[in-house]
């Protein structure tokens, strides 16, 4: 069996290509084959978070468009060696790949994987219509702020127009420290806004930085906050019921030292 | 001293941004789900004055409706300033 996953938001920059990169390589570390799409056309993205841009010879738009089998596509990872990517075009346009050529494609590789990963473009056009036509399941990302939220909302909006039953939520970059002060929304207000069954809280976290300039999720990470979100939300899909980290919390001292200024 | 202490122990009373944006949320929620645009919002509004101007002498341009919610159902606000009651009925 294979499930089709979409990552998708609205907003542009909350996190959908860093969540495709930690889930794809969390499920191929596990041992399940894994193919990751980019659909993010003309703003290729995912090949270098996961230090694959040196190594693509066709994208997405070739294969769609019959110019060559997605195998030859397909670029293999080098230390997960169950993962692959097929990385989009960087010269064409998100007109480039229709809705039913997603979906004749990922029905063609069904067979070979056990998750196809695809990475929306932000937005809710056609781009947005073609990543989610394949999906079992769209994961919506969003981020603790107004926008984000609110962009969120309407995507879920728009995912039950397309008949998309299916839909979990991952806050990304969640900031303890304001979440405690009360200036930052917290997890009980996004639940009761959006209503949607939430599989992630990841942590804003430097390690999503410096694991992204080296071209390794954070994921593979042992000390990275947010590379444990990402462990447990891939626990998750897995169908493992994972209880959700708890933020560090700023004792009495921590909130002393910060007001006089030395931290 | 007082703002010191009250900075190390929290302050409750004064509102948090985080409070401000999930109140805010809600209700720019309420008009994109019922996906209400400005347009409809104005011809509604039009309408409204119509249909009071009959009856009333309406301040039109001191109207203000908008979607509001209290608790968890939605209302419909108008706040509309009358100049003076007709007298006679048509
Ligand atoms: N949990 C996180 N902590 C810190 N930075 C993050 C986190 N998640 C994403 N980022 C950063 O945010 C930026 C946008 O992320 P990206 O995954 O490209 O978003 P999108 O694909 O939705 O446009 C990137 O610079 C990324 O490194
Ligand atoms: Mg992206």
């Amino acid at each position: 069996m294979c499930e089709i996953i979409t990552i998708t938001s609205g907003k542009g920059g909350v996190g959908k290509t860093t969540t495709t990169a930690n889930i794809g390589v969390g499920l191929a570390m596990r041992g399940n084959r894994v193919a990751l799409i980019d659909t993010d056309t003309g703003l290729r993205n995912l090949d270098l978070l996961l230090g694959l841009e040196n190594r693509i010879m066709y994208d997405l738009v070739d294969v769609t468009s019959g110019r060559v089998p997605y195998k030859k596509a397909l670029v293999r990872h080098k230390r997960f060696d169950s993962l692959y990517l097929l990385p989009t075009s960087q010269i064409r346009d998100k007109s480039a790949v229709n809705p039913e050529q997603l979906v004749q494609l990922c029905n063609e590789m069904k067979s070979d994987f056990e998750f196809i990963i695809i990475d929306c473009p932000a937005g809710i056009e056609q781009g947005f219509k073609t990543a989610i036509a394949a999906a079992d399941c769209a994961i919506v990302v969003t981020m603790p702020e107004i926008a984000a939220v609110r962009d969120a909302d309407k995507i879920i909006g728009e995912l039950g127009r397309a008949d998309k039953e299916n839909i979990k939520l991952i806050v990304n970059r969640i900031r303890a420290q304001m979440v405690e002060k009360g200036d930052m929304l917290d997890m009980a207000d996004i639940n009761e806004i959006l209503s949607i069954e939430c599989i992630g809280q990841v942590p804003d976290d430097e390690f999503v930085v410096t694991s992204t300039n080296k071209g390794e999720p954070a994921i593979t990470m042992k000390d990275s906050l947010a590379g444990q979100a990402y462990k447990n939300i891939v626990g998750r899909i897995c169908g493992e019921s994972i209880p959700f980290l708890k933020p560090p919390k700023e004792g009495f001292f921590t909130r002393l030292k910060r007001l006089f200024g030395m931290l | 001293m007082f703002d010191v202490l009250m900075k190390i122990f929290g302050n409750k009373s004064e509102k948090k941004s985080g409070q401000i944006a999930k109140e805010r949320l809600q209700v720019v929620l309420i008009h994109d789900r019922a996906s209400v645009s400005p347009e409809i919002m104005e011809q509604l509004k039009n309408d409204i004055i119509a249909v009071i101007s009959k009856y009333m002498d309406v301040n039109k341009s001191g109207m203000e409706i908008s979607l509001a919610n209290d608790a968890d159902s939605v209302a419909l606000v108008a706040n509309i300033p009358v100049h003076s009651l007709h007298h006679s009925r048509r």
